[in-house]
């Protein structure tokens, strides 16, 4: 398969990503600029950790309106996959991609450190090489993680088990239902602010995130051939 | 030619981290009669008059689609008239 790996301006995980996806999972990808305004030739798109745009009004609201937004809704609309970490994720929620929103962290700190994960379903395309009910060893860094959303849409999250990941032993931003990532009701679409990317490999301390893409590309990959 | 001044909050419902620890220092200076603070944005913009586009339509989409975060913030505007400047 062949990956986008998209460059916002304040983009500051994106050779992290790269680094995940070609040399963790084997597959081809390159960076694509905000400024494009095709993904044309590509399979799926990875939106990496960061701060574009300086995080000014909020995170990801600047972002959501850069020309290769238009072509990530349309791979959010024809199935592909498209993965938010992070910043991506921010961006993902505030393209509307994803419901909810990602406050201010409860505590007002940013927290840099290796957390917990439990992995709340692993029948998405992203998290088919995992237990259910697994941890993981994945690290957050974050100023605006907690991840907020009203009762209603919290209902149909867990109707639809779009709750992907949730923090297992503490809760570091205050997210309602210590939710730390999720997931599309059509299942294309991701978004967590751990990142997995940075627990490709256990030089770096885990490599628990590497499954997280061989799903990914496993998954993914069947539906690319089959079309 | 229009001055619009745009005011963004936190929903009622939602926690607003940065106010409580304003409000925790505002009670460290002795006035514990501050009972909440809570921290919005504000927009001043100044808009051209545009033939058959409403402003308070246009505000408004700005609002929604970018100024404010609707699933967790609320926003009000003021739209004042002004001369052409020069």
């Amino acid at each position: 398969m062949r990956f986008a790996v998209i460059q916002f301006p304040g983009s500051n995980c994106d050779v992290d990503l790269l680094h995940a996806i070609k040399d963790g999972a084997g597959e081809e990808a390159t960076y694509v600029s905000h400024t494009e305004k095709s993904l044309e030739g590509f399979d799926g798109v990875l939106l990496p950790g960061g701060f574009s745009y300086g995080d000014y009004l909020r995170s990801g609201a600047i972002s959501r309106f850069s020309n290769i937004m238009s072509e990530v809704q349309r791979f959010a609309d024809e199935g592909k996959p498209v993965f938010g970490t992070c910043n991506g994720f921010q961006i993902l929620v505030e393209a509307g991609l994803l419901p909810g929103a990602l406050q201010r962290n409860r505590n007002l700190h940013f927290i840099c450190k290796t957390m917990e994960l439990k992995v709340e379903n692993s029948e998405t395309k992203f998290t088919s090489l995992y237990e259910s009910g697994e941890q993981l060893t994945i690290p957050i860094a974050h100023g605006e993680g907690s991840y907020y959303c009203d009762p209603e849409t919290l209902q149909e999250l867990k109707d639809h088990n779009q709750i992907v990941f949730s923090y297992a032993s503490e809760n570091p931003n205050g997210s309602i239902e210590n939710i730390a990532g999720i997931v599309n009701k059509a299942g294309n679409v991701l978004g967590m602010m751990p990142h997995p990317e940075r627990a490709i490999e256990e030089l770096l301390g885990s490599e628990d995130g590497l499954r997280f893409f061989k799903s990914m590309v496993q998954n993914f990959s069947k539906e690319t051939a089959s079309v | 030619m229009y001055n619009v001044k745009v005011f963004v909050t936190y929903k009622e419902s939602i926690l607003d981290p940065q106010g409580e620890a304003v409000r925790g220092a505002v009670h460290r200076m002795g006035f514990d009669e501050i009972e909440d603070i809570r921290i919005g944005k504000y927009f001043e913009i100044k808009v051209s008059s545009q033939e058959g586009r409403d402003i308070e339509e246009t505000i408004e989409t700005i609002c929604d689609k970018l100024l404010a975060n609707v699933v967790m913030e609320t926003y009000r505007y003021e739209i004042e008239k002004v001369k052409e400047t020069v």
